[in-house]
């Protein structure tokens, strides 16, 4: 029995580790799908994680507080978008850029609110389903934003691959100047995808601040913003694995934790490298098949777009 | 009417250097902005942060120790972006080289000689090499990509270092706290250079790499190859010029001179090894890199640049109360400016409504 | 055709300027319905920006547009596909990952629904003989479907006019034919064509009335079936064609390069594998790989060239050594040269000078010593070929994408021959050049043959083939037909090898 309950525990807590990835990496496989890359998310994600818990601090509420983050990623990935789809930049290097402004100004935004502690969401169980015997507990005892998670998961899936908008957006990601040569609006529409991954990075941020945590600390993310976008690689740029890997990630995360909670005598600093080695490992193992990525990978991602008026 | 850009027929020269001026001026009227914003005199704020570190030699010698490890790692950054090469861990790199070559003063504890100084240097650039090598060969073998595993092996190497100064590298009479033995102060630190200041002969190695680079990059036929193989990969391929060896040489080149730079930060300016050793150098030698048009001459004046926000950044703490991660602000918004500005190097701003008149 | 009818396009005062050119100006056009109107012009005329203006892809300087009477504005294509104009690009805007139904279904305005409109598909196809599955994937198509795509989504859409950009250039001369079907059947139906082309036969077979463009400016208007190709080819370049001198070549001789049963499977995954394909060059030779495009050339390049090691060394023979597993550089240094597909990006590094371009494939010669570059041998090298090839160009330090494409082709040719090569592959070495280019393009290539060097010619252009090689085949899926001598074959008989109909595997040596 207590074999059980451990192992429902540690799956619970996968899920809620597992989140803000899915939510980060949701909303850059759409960025990407349109044939965007977004390296900010990381500095998209602070600055959401930093202006939903100042705002959750002032008003008290934090569901003011989830807005404000998204809010915040959004106006973030303007920037990015104004930089890369008006002004043509490289892609890569402003992705940088917005994670270094990021960071600075999430760390400047948040000196006074350092250990400052608030109230995070709680879970809600849902009646009926949670008390199905394990899954219950795992899935449908936690808080609204994973439940929001995973409306999202199927918002999206379906958008991509069952909508008109969901067509135009891949053909605009594959190839650019067909779609302007046939009269859809390129630069509009990856702006608007380049926003809703703001958007989820934002959102992203939140769920750590307000309620993984619920605090704020400089640099809280911890690298889960380039976490999520090597799993947009290694999903080969699909929901459903997004959401796996995921899960994978928060799996590794909570299981390092209880390596010490175990008894077994390891440099906390050591098992705090397992995520990102895991990430690599992932990376080369899904990489090396060239001819999967190519097949995958949207065609004019990372292309400047400069249509010729 | 509404702004347009248009390409230019052909690259301005002028904006090219032009551009990061207009940067760091756009960079100073947002600075302005944000003290007033904050309810400090902007004027004396700019003062604080700009002006007064360098009107004593101590702050001179200070703008020198941390244009170093700039200087160093943007330049081996700089020649990867030259080649389309993205290697973004620099941090973890100096890191690594801060191990080595610390690693080998704490080894050589009781034994030192006059060969241990350059013994440091050599496991530094070394480290450094050796750890970069690990993305360029992911990528080269496995086509991994080489933004996220060098970003996550610097995240591996804070850690490690974290492990090595609480753990097995503790200092053993350092009363439990997280930091190795001193180094010695004869055979295994950097000489200081000017009484009264701790500027350090690391400066020399950052002198001697900017010029070596620059004869890469501008006399050599693998310079070529570098840009070649990062401004058209096809013509590359065509002529027959190995993407593989420039992705490997790029990462050996950026990981050998911030290893240098991690070296040269814990056998100068520190003395010892700590859970921190760099405040972000390796990132900040991203915008450094950029802001030097990518160029060796350009990369040494933005280090000097960029360490002034440093220590801009510290005298405003002190002097007016100011939060430390105003550096950080500032850097980001450098960075979007020097990129939102060398747009104009390839394209002119127009005026117009489908007609072309005005053309800046 | 009624002499006042109302047009059903009419444009008058077209301008259009890009930095550096006017691709436009102050051109009219007339096009009557149901007329199949011919907009004739060299590369570079301004064709293709005159069209994209009507389409709502370019926005014109000046000019204006009416639609049968009324003026109108196209701001972009949704708004001329309301009207009713429909257009087929020369490159295709084709998404290969896609279904056919969805990429016919992108290029649509009003909502509907996949399944009914993969019946509206096939419908159509039945009707003007264009064969085609709305399920299937673009990448899985020849480059003839592909085109039969592009023109479904403009009938799907019941045009009252379509443009043609180009058609042609892409399919086999019985594929032209069957085309020509469709287009007339259309025009019978009330349809008004525009139809884009430099091919003087074409126009004179196909169309009832032609605009000639020279330089952006409308130089004359004709009935071509009144015209002879003589006086079509002065409206279209003010001077007859020029052609080129070739001493004929006498017997066989020594075999310089050998492909031997060249097997390999594409880097790309949608890519064409080559399978088996046998051919010997001899010294002094020029042979001609015809066919359509996407049927290998690209990887057949790729294998020539060294960028993708065979499998065994033996499949590529120079001189009689195996040189398969070589790459670029060895290549070069046994004696190959390369003119790539591809001008800008793959032959020259656009944003570089062109001394730094001169450099890019010219470091076997004297420009390099102990890995440091010598900035005085390469100018003087870089000078050379703008002299000997009368490259345009104001000096040696502009950079490669400022050249038109017909000076920066002659560049790279020039290039490739200074370096004074036993074999020349050349792949699709006058696409997109202008006429004056592409002859001393041709001058340059049959020197170069009557100096010794093997050249293997890899074109779409049948008309160029035929004009300056001593043996052709054909490339068709991958495949390589045997070879014969340019005097004993014909255009029908390569197009039929074209649509991949011939036996391989013979070293059929032909001549």
């Amino acid at each position: 029995m207590d074999g059980i309950d451990t192992a429902v525990a540690i799956a619970a807590g996968t899920m809620r580790a597992g989140t803000p990835l899915v939510l980060a990496a949701l909303g850059e496989l759409i960025t990407e799908k349109s044939g965007v890359l977004n390296l900010g998310i990381e500095g998209m994600m602070l600055v959401g994680a930093v202006s939903g818990f100042i705002v959750t601090v002032l008003t008290g509420s934090v569901y003011l507080g989830v807005c404000a983050a998204i809010i915040a990623g959004m106006l973030m990935s303007l920037i990015f978008g104004v930089l890369t789809l008006s002004m043509m930049t490289n892609q890569v290097a402003s992705g940088l850029a917005l994670t270094i402004f990021g960071v600075g100004l999430s760390a400047f935004m948040g000196i006074n609110y350092v250990g400052t502690p608030i109230a995070g969401l709680k879970p809600i169980a849902i009646p009926v389903l949670s008390d199905v015997p394990v899954i219950g507990p795992v899935l449908f005892n936690q808080d609204l934003l994973v439940y929001a998670s995973y409306l999202l998961f199927f918002a999206i899936a379906w958008f991509l691959y069952r909508t008109r908008w969901g067509l135009i957006l891949r053909a605009v990601g594959e190839t650019h100047d067909a779609a302007h040569a046939i009269g859809h609006p390129v630069i509009l529409i990856r702006y608007l995808a380049v926003m809703f991954g703001g958007a989820m990075a934002g959102l992203s941020g939140a769920y750590l601040s307000l309620v993984y945590t619920p605090q704020w600390a400089e640099n809280m993310s911890a690298g889960r913003g380039w976490i999520a976008l090597a799993l947009v690689v290694f999903a080969t740029w699909r929901p459903g694995r997004v959401l796996l890997g995921a899960y994978l990630f928060g799996g590794i995360t909570i299981l390092s934790l209880h390596v010490q909670a175990l008894g077994y005598n390891v440099s906390s600093h050591l098992i705090a490298t397992l995520p990102y080695l895991a990430t690599i490992v992932v990376l080369v193992i899904i990489s090396r098949d060239i001819t999967k990525i190519k097949l995958n990978a949207p065609a004019s991602l990372g292309r400047p777009f400069h249509p010729t008026l | 009417m509404r702004l347009k850009l248009e390409p230019r027929p052909v690259a301005s020269k002028w904006m090219g250097y032009a551009s990061p001026l207009i940067a760091a001026g756009l960079t100073v009227i947002a600075a302005f902005i944000l003290f007033g914003a904050l309810g400090k005199n902007p004027l004396l704020a700019l003062y604080t942060f700009a002006i007064q570190p360098l009107t004593s030699l101590y702050g001179l010698a200070e703008l020198a120790i941390k244009a170093t490890p700039l200087v160093l790692c943007a330049l081996g950054l700089s020649v990867g972006f030259r080649g389309n090469v993205w290697n973004i861990g620099a941090e973890g790199q100096l890191t690594v080289g801060a191990i080595c070559g610390g690693g080998v003063a704490l080894w050589a504890f009781g034994n030192e000689g006059w060969w241990l100084l350059p013994a440091m240097i050599v496991a530094g650039a070394l480290g450094g090499m050796a750890y970069g090598a690990i993305p360029a060969v992911l990528k080269n073998r496995f086509n991994a990509n080489e933004i996220l595993t060098s970003l996550m092996l610097t995240y591996v190497s804070i850690q490690f270092l974290g492990y090595l100064v609480t753990g097995p590298w503790r200092d053993p009479e350092g009363f439990n706290f997280p930091q190795t033995r001193l180094f010695d102060t004869e055979y295994g630190s950097l000489p200081i250079l000017l009484e009264g200041t701790r500027l350090h002969a690391g400066v020399f190695l950052a002198v001697a790499a900017v010029i070596v680079i620059w004869v890469l990059m501008s006399r050599t036929f693998t310079g070529f190859q570098i840009e070649v193989g990062g401004q058209a990969p096809h013509a590359a391929a065509y002529a027959g010029y190995s993407q593989k060896r420039v992705v490997l040489l790029s990462f050996l080149i950026g990981g050998g001179l911030a290893g240098l730079a991690g070296l040269s930060e814990v056998a100068g300016s520190i003395g010892q090894l700590q859970p921190v050793i760099s405040p972000g150098y390796g990132f900040a030698a991203i915008i450094v890199a950029f802001l030097g048009r990518l160029h060796p001459l350009g990369v040494l004046f933005a280090s000097l640049l960029m360490s002034l926000m440093y220590i801009g950044g510290e005298s405003l703490q002190m002097n007016l109360n100011l939060p430390l991660a105003v550096t950080g602000v500032f850097q980001g918004l450098l960075l979007f400016f020097v990129l939102g500005s060398d747009v104009l190097i390839r394209y002119r701003i127009t005026l117009g409504s489908g007609r072309r008149e005005a053309q800046v | 055709m009624a002499d006042r009818q109302t047009p059903q396009l009419e444009l008058s005062g077209i301008t259009k300027a890009y930095p550096g050119t006017l691709a436009n100006d102050n051109v009219d056009l007339t096009v009557l319905p149901g007329e199949i109107h011919a907009l004739l012009g060299e590369n570079g005329a301004g064709k293709s920006t005159l069209v994209k203006i009507i389409y709502g892809v370019v926005k014109a300087d000046a000019g204006e547009m009416r639609w049968l009477g009324d003026r109108v504005t196209v701001n972009n294509p949704s708004e001329a596909r309301a009207l009713g104009i429909g257009m087929v690009f020369q490159h295709f805007n084709l998404f290969e990952t896609l279904t056919v139904a969805e990429n016919i279904s992108l290029g649509l305005d009003e909502p509907h629904d996949i399944k009914t409109l993969s019946g509206e598909i096939i419908t159509i196809s039945e009707r003007y003989g264009l064969p085609l599955n709305p399920a299937r994937h673009v990448h899985a198509l020849s480059v003839a479907e592909r085109q039969r795509v592009e023109i479904i989504r403009c009938l799907v859409q019941n045009p009252k006019l379509l443009i043609m950009d180009e058609p042609t250039s892409v399919l086999t001369p019985q594929e032209v034919d069957s085309l020509f079907g469709t287009l007339r059947q259309l025009s019978k139906e009330g349809c008004s064509i525009l139809y884009i082309s430099h091919k003087l036969d074409e126009i004179q077979s196909l169309c009832d009335a032609a605009t000639v463009l020279r330089m952006g400016k409308v130089t004359a208007r004709c009935t071509p079936a009144r015209e002879t190709p003589r006086s079509l080819a002065e409206m279209m370049i003010g001077s007859a064609l020029p052609t080129c001198k070739r001493a004929s070549r006498a017997g066989k001789s020594e075999t310089v390069f050998s492909l031997n049963g060249l097997s390999m499977v594409s880097s790309d995954p949608h890519g064409t594998d080559l399978k088996d394909i046998t051919l010997e060059l001899g010294r002094g030779e020029i042979v001609a790989i015809a066919g359509v495009t996407g049927n290998g050339q690209k990887e057949f390049l790729c294998a020539l060239n060294g960028e993708q090691a065979t499998a065994d060394a033996r499949m590529i023979e120079m001189l009689g050594e195996p040189i398969g597993k070589l790459g670029p550089k060895d290549r070069r240094m046994r004696g190959m040269a390369f003119v790539p597909e591809e001008r800008l990006g793959r032959g020259a590094v656009p944003e570089m000078s062109l001394a730094m371009n001169a450099l890019l494939t010219g470091y076997l010669r004297n420009l390099v010593r102990r890995g440091f570059t010598r900035t005085g041998h390469i100018r003087s090298f870089a000078r050379d070929i703008r002299e000997a090839f009368k490259v345009k160009a104001p000096d040696i330090d502009v950079e490669a994408k400022s050249l038109s494409g017909g000076n920066l082709q002659k560049f790279i040719i020039g290039r490739e021959i200074m370096l004074d090569p036993k074999v020349l592959v050349l792949g699709f070495p006058t696409w997109g050049v202008d006429v004056g280019a592409a002859a001393a393009i041709h001058q340059a290539i049959i020197d170069l043959a009557a100096r010794g060097t093997a050249i293997l010619i890899v074109s779409e252009d049948l008309d160029e083939l035929f004009e300056i090689c001593d043996r052709i085949a054909v490339i068709a899926e991958g495949r390589l037909s045997p070879s014969k001598s340019t005097r004993t074959t014909n255009i029908e008989e390569v197009g039929m090898w074209m649509s991949g109909a011939f036996e391989t595997g013979g070293h059929a040596h032909a001549s």
